[in-house]
């Protein structure tokens, strides 16, 4: 045979273009790990010196070296409270409109816009919350809302005080418009799978749409929806740049009223870290940064356990 | 009221709610983007594209900040993509069913949505401090770290779009796994990967919260990487702060450029693969 044979290829690169995939895959828990145990060490300092009392202390003296967080994590969990307070109706009624009322031809369109709302960066977001939602906040709904709501016993504590506009309710307003869109694509996306079957049979005995909503499409996913919810609760704690904007950045807390300038975990980090001093003011913030991922990393693998449980039983049902 | 009529009065006020639902969703998206057409055009003039971030009380533009925003996101796109496509290249075709494939996914997942300012600390504590200062290189790992998460999720949703009869086809030929994999599978969802990128560079463009303490920014035209780098976000953070209102101006211009090229990048990553592959 004069012609050169063909080899077959060698069994020597399969086995290494598995093994270098393989290792970027591993890349995703390095980067898991290598965040989780260099914030551990950059926070250790703040760690040792004030141990757990830091988690509900409301101390943050910079120059008295005395650091507690609670105002952030207060500022943080009241933020995203009212986030998902105000998002999860309007999604849920968007996920509805885009899978049982809109004519097909405007579902595309319609759908993507409220996708774009997601696209606009944070920082965006925050100026324009800063710049041109805020000093319309506090000139007439603020006003408005301590008129109204402010004379509900209990409930008015919330909406007393000076209507300045920048403040824990208008970040949380703004953090709200911000995750619509990932809880509006959730709810969306699950709703769709119900099988058109279950839909069909509720609509067969009479059921109006609201009903096959309510009684059929909700329950049958429900696992999703939650999910779909914590998946933007988990975005709200996160969300830096428009926080850090409109929530006024301030380390106390006088009243618990909703209109008053707060401080959460991202914004105190994006205000101060930057002019830290080393030591333990640093530290303090990192422990905060590390408080807050622990935090997010809970509440996403809540979402996605839910979320996978759905797809699972959808297995199993078809 | 009999129950026919009230269950039909439900029915209404409830889809009048939802069609409220979504008019409330677009009432906020047109307001900010008119808002920002309205305030940044007249903030846009041909200076913006070739002078320097100036100080207060004196005209300038955004030319080092552009360009620091463009060779940061190019080259943090460069890093991160390759990444991210041979570990969604794992999850799709080797690790569908492993532990390391199911681990890999779940923790993907959690990064996909991981708040973006705890990277940059990570970067600042891992970087950032054990060489001294700041510098564009920090900044560019930060936004890899961003973009790797999208790009593994979207090249493997893609990657198991592909029939397996291709698969099949490639193997019966004689193919090995690895020739199979690169130039049947990946060639079959090319553009489905290109979009993952392109929502990935979108992504990526508008973050400011890893550049804060890892790129910081620069007042001046550098090329440096080592060197602190200036960028578009973080100038406008600095700028729309700050109470100077010729700052302000150029924030406007700026968040006009960051917002269209974002929504620019999205609408063409959207209509380049109609279906839907990151949720």
């Amino acid at each position: 045979m004069d012609k050169k044979q063909r080899h077959s290829p060698s069994p020597w690169g399969d086995f290494w273009f598995a093994q270098i995939t393989r290792s970027f895959a591993i890349f995703a828990f390095a980067c898991l790990a290598g965040i989780i145990v260099s914030l551990v060490i950059g926070a250790w300092p703040s760690i040792e010196k004030f141990g757990l009392p830091f988690l509900w202390t409301a101390d943050w003296n910079p120059p008295g070296a005395k650091f507690g967080a609670l105002i952030p994590i207060y500022g943080t969990l009241v933020t995203s409270i009212i986030a998902l307070v105000i998002a999860v109706p309007i999604s849920f009624g968007i996920a509805v409109f885009l899978t049982e009322l809109s004519p097909l031809w405007l579902r595309r369109p319609l759908g993507t816009a409220i996708e774009l709302l997601a696209a606009i960066p944070s920082i965006v977001y925050g100026m324009w919350g800063l710049l041109v939602f805020a000093p319309l906040f506090g000139k007439y709904i603020q006003p408005l809302l301590a008129k109204t709501l402010g004379q509900v016993p209990l409930l008015g504590k919330l909406f007393s005080g000076p209507t300045i506009g920048v403040g824990l309710l208008s970040a949380g307003i703004i953090l709200a418009i911000m995750i619509i869109p990932f809880i509006a694509s959730v709810m969306r996306d699950v709703f769709e799978i119900t099988p058109p079957m279950l839909k069909e049979s509720a609509y067969g005995v009479g059921a109006t749409t609201w009903e096959v909503v309510w009684s059929v499409v909700l329950p049958y996913t429900k696992a999703g929806v939650i999910g779909g919810i914590i998946l933007g609760l988990g975005r709200a704690l996160g969300e830096t740049m428009a926080v850090t904007f409109v929530i006024g950045n301030t380390n106390f807390l006088s009243s618990s009223s909703l209109f008053m300038p707060g401080n959460s975990i991202t914004s105190a980090l994006a205000n101060e870290f930057a002019e830290a001093e080393p030591g333990l003011h640093t530290a303090s913030l990192i422990e905060l940064g590390l408080i807050l991922f622990v935090l997010t990393l809970i509440v996403l693998s809540c979402s996605k356990l839910l979320l996978m449980r759905l797809s699972k039983n959808e297995g199993s049902k078809t | 009221m009999d129950l026919h009529k009230k269950r039909k009065l439900v029915n209404r006020i409830a889809l009048m709610l939802s069609l409220g639902a979504m008019a409330f969703g677009l009432f906020w998206l047109i307001w900010i983007l008119a808002t920002i057409v309205k305030l940044g055009v007249s903030g846009i003039h041909l200076s913006v594209f070739t002078q320097m971030t100036p100080p207060p009380g004196s005209a300038g533009g955004l030319a080092n900040a552009i360009w620091g925003s463009v060779t940061m996101v190019g080259l943090a796109t460069l890093l991160g993509t390759p990444i991210g496509i041979l570990a969604g290249v794992y999850l799709a075709e080797y690790g569908q069913n492993t532990v390391l494939g199911h681990m890999t996914r779940f923790i993907n997942d959690i990064l996909l949505s991981a708040p973006s300012i705890v990277v940059g600390l990570f970067v600042y504590t891992a970087v950032v401090l054990p060489i001294g200062h700041f510098s564009g290189f920090a900044g560019i790992l930060a936004l890899a770290i961003l973009v790797v998460p999208v790009v593994i999720r979207t090249t493997e949703n893609i990657l198991r779009l592909v029939p397996n009869s291709l698969r099949e086809a490639a193997s019966a030929l004689g193919a090995p796994k690895w020739v199979m994999i690169t130039q049947v599978t990946i060639r079959a969802s090319q553009a489905g990967i290109l979009t993952g990128i392109l929502l990935a560079v979108a992504r990526i463009t508008g973050e400011t919260a890893p550049l804060l303490f890892t790129a910081l920014s620069n007042q001046f035209w550098s090329t440096n990487l080592n060197q602190p780098m200036a960028n578009l976000p973080v100038t406008i953070y600095r700028f729309a702060m700050s109470p100077f209102s010729d700052w302000q101006e150029l924030a406007w211009a700026a968040v006009l450029l960051i917002t269209v090229g974002v929504l620019a990048l999205n609408i063409v990553a959207r209509s380049l693969f109609k279906q839907k592959i990151v949720s």
